[in-house]
């Protein structure tokens, strides 16, 4: 009896955080269904389906949702294109300074947001730029490149030289070999490092609240709506959010499983066949 | 990408000398980094340079007079007299919220790296599945979850550990347990990672030579796994303290952090040599904290 | 890019390779005659995969030629090369299936129509109906035919093999080196084979090259390195020797007089490397015979005194360790052939051998005999 507790009371406290860790997320999909009681109450009222048949109820919801949805495309756009430039020079150059460029690299991921945001404002008060739309982008490239960058350098650095020797060898050149090896085999990783990119500008508000102007993006909606009291559709898109990411998690691990499973039943598929003879 | 398919192909017939092949890539890497490069330095390193000389502008300008630079270093000691409790306020709650962290985050991520079989990937998920949801609506969840007359409120009264009266929201508890929430899978992330490769045997070793749980625990599992705790530590302390949401939203004037001044300093006060001086003492103080961590933790080895 | 030419042997000139301040091929030059399968034998870092990446271009020479017949492809790019590589681990491309990673040299020298090639291909290394399938889905043995099928299609005037057979289970192996030697003699191609595996580059080549530290020690036929050492590194890297350190006295009518372990023996001079000065007189193990006194020592022969220290019995044969008066340990083996008995440790015997099957290195002064002890690793010619 005592064995069997521990061994399993580190499941159990993790069951419990997990637990709290998924609470909001319970309550947000509860209240997507409210009928709040009043514009400044956040219980429970009544259920009722009006908020997903009419999302788009508060239009000005949804124009800041289209708003950080272009936002987010242009930035990750952006971002991963600059960071998988940088992340290939950084694993298959040597050059100069390599040092100083990984620092400039890791700095804005441990620096708070609150001082890049305060930071930037700053700038452009002071080259009198005008903020809006524009100056949203230019900060949300600037702290997504590093992440991109993190994400892309960790899959090309797993990504095995020979295969790109190999290719040389059997008479494609730089470019051939670039094209038709390494970037389908880094792939996944640009492709997530995007995913990460999109996610980040998407979410993003303290950055975002320092250079707006009088653009307003999502999360910038939810933070004036707190004071004045959140409309029951803030609940639907965040739900609608969670449920795309977890469908888009699921598809990719189903793929991955589909070919894990490929992979363990050729064998036996393939015994009949073609044995080799000695 | 197009920058690689400009590398000239050379003829190769007349067998130049050793040098030149590597000449035709030496700048192709200064090609690949100079438009990213350009960006953080523009938009990250170039505006941290303009508010250190924001903080030391004259702080009787503003923004529709303009500010004159007068290297007003003064600037730095009257925020900081006038915000202290701030300060104090954002590094203990973050603080208060770290220690709950590790308390909720080891044991999450030895769980699912040990001891969750083949349900890892699936627990995982669950971790990383509330960063889908906007951080702002899921912060204001907690504001029902801890609302006066939600249930977990109710409940605390019932068994009394709540006074008739006694409410979450709007106070430090509140604060401190979303910052504990908000910030937790930066934590258990890093975390996971160091755990999952340590390898099980170890223990079974560590076991065999007469060590308790307990002890196999401290002398094994805890000195293996510190890179990825010191990794989640800072993962979760920066964001911790530089965080105003979570004041602003669960809390009230009385739990605002250092974040909501300098937001207020910039947004509403519209005084930005005091809010430069301010975003630069918190980095100043986060960077202080980090180092000594770092040098305490005796580690290189960060992300 | 020249097929068809006329191919011409391939030469190494002066090739050099350094590394900052290491040295990892060291002025080598040798001529792997056409159509021959050749063996670079070394241990790990003895610069034998340098050099096999300087033929294939994937590592530029420091100083020196690479000839194909007359033209000089050492600073020519990989891809401009007639030659091709079977990688170690295969590196076979895991995104793309079977016939499309066999098919690959061809598409990219702009041949369309690929099918038939391809498929002859997979049936020369009897992987016929596996063209659809990914190279993660298939086994190590079959993986390693992928390899090969997608460089021999190019028909390279060269092919290398970067310790193709290493990854490979040992019987495996065995049957992969039967099966390279069978398919090389059939598309008549130059064969470079870079191997660690003594036994291997035994069993396939026609020429085997020792190297060691950045130089070749030996080159020859397999047969005569064995059988007459050029070096103590080759006598030692190649099975196991018996290395006694002596004195030569100069020639006398045929044989070399040598003086060892207070006893005088004789070596045939053709089977001397040196006949003045410093020398180590070689036995292989198996040629070591041990009787128990002097007087059942055939004529003609030469022996030494010693007491048996070990005997392991491996199987086929036992090996025994006798120590000589002056305290090395010498190696016997003895093959179970039924004839004889098995002498116990620490029974007075006596080593002989034939001097015909002695040999003769120069040796560096101060250098002591150099015996190897029994390996787990049974000896050539003596496994199964």
């Amino acid at each position: 009896m005592r064995r069997w507790l521990a061994d399993r009371w580190v499941m159990g406290v993790a069951l419990l955080v997990l637990g709290y860790l998924s609470l909001p997320i319970l309550v947000v999909a509860g209240l997507s269904f409210n009928r709040p009681s009043s514009r400044l109450s956040y219980d429970f009222n009544e259920f009722t389906l009006d908020n997903w048949r009419h999302p788009c109820a508060t239009s000005a919801m949804c124009d800041a949702v289209v708003r950080s949805m272009e936002i987010g495309l242009i930035a990750t756009v952006v971002s991963t294109i600059l960071g998988t430039l940088m992340a290939f020079a950084l694993v298959r150059h040597g050059f100069r300074g390599r040092s100083g460029i990984n620092g400039l690299i890791f700095l804005p991921m441990a620096t708070p947001e609150l001082v890049m945001g305060t930071s930037l404002l700053a700038l452009f008060v002071a080259a009198g730029v005008p903020q809006g739309f524009w100056t949203i982008v230019i900060a949300h490239v600037m702290f997504c490149v590093s992440f991109v960058v993190v994400t892309v350098k960790a899959r090309l650095a797993g990504m095995d030289r020979r295969l790109e020797e190999a290719a040389m060898d059997l008479y494609a050149s730089e470019w051939q070999t670039f094209r038709r090896i390494t970037l389908p085999l880094v792939l996944p990783g640009i492709v997530a490092a995007a995913l990460l990119a999109f996610s980040l500008s998407f979410d993003d508000f303290i950055i975002t609240n320092f250079n707006a102007g009088t653009t307003v993006t999502f999360p910038m909606y939810v933070w004036g709506a707190a004071q004045r009291g959140i409309p029951p559709q803030v609940n639907v898109i965040g739900t609608a959010m969670f449920v795309i990411a977890l469908l888009l998690v699921g598809a990719g691990s189903l793929r991955g499983r589909r070919a894990r499973r490929a992979n363990l039943a050729a064998p036996v598929a393939g015994g009949g066949q073609a044995k080799p003879a000695s | 990408m197009t920058a690689l398919a400009h590398v000239p192909t050379g003829s190769g017939q007349s067998a130049p000398p050793p040098a030149s092949r590597r000449g035709r890539y030496r700048l192709l890497p200064y090609l690949l980094l100079l438009p990213g490069t350009a960006w953080l330095f523009l938009f990250f390193a170039l505006p941290l340079l303009q508010l250190a000389a924001a903080s030391l502008y004259d702080p009787s300008g503003s923004l529709s007079t303009g500010y004159a630079m007068t290297w007003a270093f003064s600037n730095y000691w009257d925020a900081f007299q006038a915000y202290w409790p701030h300060f104090v306020r954002s590094f203990v709650y973050s603080a208060i919220a770290l220690v709950l962290a590790l308390l909720m985050g080891y044991p999450l991520a030895y769980g699912i790296a040990q001891k969750a079989g083949r349900w890892k990937n699936l627990l995982l998920v669950c971790v990383v599945a509330p960063m889908f949801t906007s951080f702002l609506v899921r912060t204001l969840a907690w504001k029902t979850i801890l609302s006066d007359n939600g249930w977990l409120v109710g409940l605390l009264r019932d068994v009394h550990l709540l006074g008739p009266d006694g409410r979450l929201l709007a106070t430090p508890v509140a604060v401190v347990l979303g910052l504990t929430y908000n910030f937790l899978p930066f934590l258990v992330l890093p975390l996971y990672a160091s755990l999952e490769r340590l390898d099980y045997r170890l223990l079974e070793a560590a076991s065999d030579l007469y060590a308790s749980p307990l002890r196999a625990f401290r002398r094994v599992t805890l000195p293996l796994s510190m890179p990825g705790m010191i990794a989640g530590t800072l993962l979760f302390f920066i964001p911790a303290t530089g965080d105003y949401i979570n004041a602003e939203l669960l809390g009230t004037p009385n739990e605002y952090m250092i974040g909501n001044v300098i937001d207020s300093a910039f947004l509403v006060r519209l005084d930005y040599p005091q809010g430069a001086a301010l975003s630069f003492l918190l980095m100043a103080a986060i960077l202080a904290i980090v180092f000594v961590y770092l040098r305490k933790a005796g580690t290189e080895e960060v992300l | 890019m020249g097929h068809e030419a006329p191919a011409g042997d391939l030469r190494l000139a002066n090739l050099t390779k350094r590394f900052g301040a290491f040295t990892a091929v060291d002025d080598l030059s040798l001529t792997i005659p056409q159509g021959s399968f050749f063996a670079l034998l070394g241990a790990s870092g003895c610069g034998k995969t340098t050099t096999l990446r300087m033929i294939a271009g994937l590592e530029e020479p420091t100083s020196g030629q690479v000839l194909l017949g007359d033209r000089d492809i050492a600073r020519l790019r990989p891809y401009k090369r007639p030659v091709n590589t079977v990688f170690q681990s295969y590196a076979l491309f895991p995104h793309l299936d079977i016939n499309e990673n066999v098919a690959f040299g061809l598409r990219r020298r702009g041949i369309r129509k690929v099918a038939d090639q391809v498929d002859r291909m997979l049936s020369l290394v009897q992987l016929e109906g596996y063209g659809r399938r990914k190279p993660a889905q298939l086994s190590g043995g079959q993986q390693q035919r992928v390899a090969l099928a997608r460089a021999l299609i190019n028909h390279p005037q060269v092919l290398l093999l970067d310790e193709p057979l290493g990854a490979l289970d040992l019987k495996l192996r065995r049957q992969m080196q039967i099966e390279l030697k069978r398919i090389q003699t059939e598309v008549g191609i130059t064969f470079v084979h870079v191997t660690h595996d003594q036994e291997e580059a035994m069993t396939m080549a026609d020429t085997v090259a020792v190297m060691n530290a950045g130089r070749i020690e030996q080159l020859g036929a397999p047969a005569d390195l064995y059988e007459f050492p050029a070096t103590a590194f080759v006598a030692n890297f190649l099975g196991q020797s018996n290395l006694l350190a002596g004195e030569a006295a100069g020639t006398s009518g045929n044989d070399v007089l040598v003086a060892a372990h207070g006893a005088r023996f004789s070596v045939p001079a053709a089977r001397s490397r040196v006949n003045r000065g410093p020398v180590f007189l070689g036995v292989r193990p198996e040629k070591l015979h041990l009787v128990e006194s002097p007087a059942q020592v055939p004529a003609g022969h030469q022996h030494i005194g010693g007491v048996v220290t070990d005997a392991s019995y491996v199987g086929v044969s036992t090996q025994y360790l006798v120590r000589t008066a002056w305290g090395s340990e010498l190696s016997a083996f003895a093959a179970n052939s039924g004839a004889g008995r098995v002498l116990p440790v620490g029974a007075p015997v006596v080593a002989y051998w034939d001097p015909r099957h002695a040999f003769l290195l120069g040796r560096e002064a101060g250098e002591d005999d150099q015996t190897t002890p029994l390996l787990d690793e049974p000896p050539v010619g003596v496994a199964s």
